[in-house]
């Protein structure tokens, strides 16, 4: 379970996080959504540790993020950004593999090394493994990444923006594998999505933000309204039912 | 992979012989195959010519360590300690101890060295992080500028204190002067980019990134503290004991990147291996260029060198645009 209480992230003036509390019970698929600048990423970061939060706490299973060891957090909790600039001029499976490295601390086992082959399979990604990472197109590298995280296997993923630079076929292919890795590994995964269809298609429960806040929290279903959808978005967004699946329709 | 390395060993050892044998001094070969050497010849060798191979072999491995792991650190193929002020802060340092104090021992020279090379670079570190653009090229161009700026300094004062040959001698990269007893630092060298090599798979995290070397549980101040401190203390022995030679890690880190990739697990050999060959293939060649004179190590790899960086640097802009 991660805890998230009364978080706050300024940048100067402007609180981009803004005193957020929430509880994401452990399992299943949540997507945070909201416009641009609502502080999405910016709260994935500080549940991840990769930024401070300028007041509140998060708890990962009971561990204060802030204060418990990088190491120790390292086998529960992974993330993925969404920028990835990436100097190191790694294969793939080089690169997969360094998401073992909180487990083998650069002695791999062989049960590391299954977890990288694995995982390699899972994202289809055999046949690129020898390939540089500077070799890739920017599909494939988003790809090679998720593996990565996959393969630190912790029991909280978090990604952002996990569907940057994927082509139709591979973004349903990503939702998809995220969803088997939901259901049939128990992963909890946390994804920061623009896509609210995509979102709504495959989350379980769905947080939305607006200028910091939390304005919505619940299943898909309550936020495919359209009144629900204009209060996060700040624009006329028509939901249409397609069988028992809601569809948001916002392209003109 | 073992096999050739293995070859690749070969190859410098056979350079290695051959810088044993080139110089002015008359080195009687077949006595030395047919195992009569005279005590001339076996002197020669014992006092100047194994210190000076060895020497370029310490110094070419060492700097090509010492460069990757900063490209690693900053992110950036084009940084190394020439191309970042901690080189001629290094200078720097020499002259501060050569007015200061002048009778320090050159252990104590290669620290006082060392801890300049360290506040350049850390200068350095705190230029770029307030870059708003930080492209590929304006990286190591600001580390350029900021190197010129500190040889500026150390100029200006090696001229108000008449120190300028000495100065001159420092930093222009040369192992004519290289003999038994005024060698060993690099040693140290040596040894610290073997103790970098322990650090390997750190390194090569933090070449991914802060975001995810803190994601996989590793501290990257402590990483990037480690990796200043070790690249200081090369380039300070470096500097002490045959100065600078410029671009020398730089190109030698970014061939093998591009043979063999950035796993620094599987690289550093061949970094280590490929800085010694080009280092002493450089201090052969400018033995030879105009025998029995010599041209220093530092201009060859100069003149050399700044041509492959060229190249390295227009060939990276047709590749990612």
């Amino acid at each position: 379970m991660i805890e998230i209480d009364s978080v706050t992230k300024r940048y100067g003036e402007t609180a981009v996080v803004d005193d957020v509390s929430l509880a994401l019970p452990a399992g299943g698929i949540t997507a945070i959504v909201g416009p641009n600048g609502a502080g999405k990423s910016t709260l994935l970061s500080i549940v991840a540790r990769l930024a401070p939060a300028d007041a509140g706490r998060v708890r990962v299973d009971g561990l204060d993020v802030a204060s418990t060891p990088g190491a120790v957090l390292a086998k529960r909790l992974a993330m993925l950004r969404q920028e990835n600039q990436v100097l190191a001029r790694l294969t793939v499976r080089e690169l997969v593999a360094f998401g073992r490295y909180p487990h083998s601390r650069g002695r791999p086992t062989a049960e590391d090394e299954r977890h990288v082959a694995n995982s390699i399979a899972y994202l289809g990604l055999e046949p690129l493994q020898e390939r540089f990472l500077d070799e890739l197109s920017g599909g494939q590298r988003q790809r090679a990444f998720v593996a990565m995280v996959l393969c630190q296997d912790t029991d909280y993923v978090l990604l952002d923006e996990p569907l940057n630079s994927l082509d139709m076929k591979h973004a349903a292919a990503m939702m998809r594998l995220l969803r088997r890795a939901a259901d049939e590994l128990g992963k909890s995964i946390v994804l920061v999505l623009h896509d609210i269809n995509f979102a709504a298609a495959y989350a379980d429960r769905i947080v939305a933000m607006r200028d910091g806040r939390v304005v919505f929290d619940g299943p898909p279903e309550g936020l495919m309204r359209e009144d629900v959808l204009e209060s996060v978005y700040d624009m006329r967004i028509r939901v249409e039912a397609i069988g028992d699946w809601r569809l948001a329709v916002y392209y003109r | 992979m073992i096999g050739r390395l293995a070859l690749a060993l070969v190859g410098l050892a056979v350079l290695a012989s051959a810088s044993l044998v080139v110089g002015v001094g008359d080195l009687d070969l077949r006595g030395l195959v047919t195992g009569g050497a005279d005590a001339e010849t076996l002197r020669l060798l014992a006092v100047s010519r194994i210190p000076r191979t060895v020497a370029v072999i310490l110094a070419g491995a060492s700097m090509g360590i010492a460069a990757v792991i900063m490209q690693m650190l900053f992110r950036n193929r084009f940084v190394e300690p020439t191309t970042s002020g901690g080189a001629e802060a290094a200078s720097l340092g020499l002259l501060a101890v050569a007015l200061l104090a002048p009778d320090l021992p050159v252990m104590g020279k290669m620290l006082v060295a060392a801890l300049f090379s360290l506040a350049g670079t850390a200068l350095f570190l705190l230029l770029v992080d307030r870059l708003p653009v930080r492209s590929t090229l304006i990286v190591p161009l600001l580390g350029i500028m900021l190197g010129k700026v500190i040889e500026a300094v150390t100029t200006f004062f090696a001229y108000r204190y008449d120190l300028l040959q000495s100065l001159a001698a420092w930093t222009n990269g040369d192992f004519s002067g290289v003999l038994r007893g005024r060698y060993e630092l690099l040693w140290v060298a040596a040894a610290l980019t073997a103790l970098a090599y322990l650090a390997a798979d750190r390194f090569t995290v933090a070449g991914l990134g802060e975001s995810f070397t803190t994601n996989l549980g590793l501290n990257y101040r402590r990483i990037v503290t480690l990796g200043l401190a070790v690249v200081s203390l090369v380039t300070a022995a470096t500097v002490v004991t045959v100065g600078t030679v410029p671009f020398l890690g730089l190109i030698v880190a970014n061939l093998v990147s591009m043979l063999a990739g950035d796993n620094l697990r599987r690289s550093m050999p061949w970094i280590a291996l490929a800085g010694a060959a080009f280092l002493l293939a450089s201090d052969i060649l400018g033995r030879l260029v105009r025998f029995p004179y010599e041209v220093p190590v530092g201009t060859v790899v100069g003149v050399v060198g700044s041509g492959i960086f060229l190249v390295l640097l227009l060939g990276r802009r047709a590749r990612f645009g």
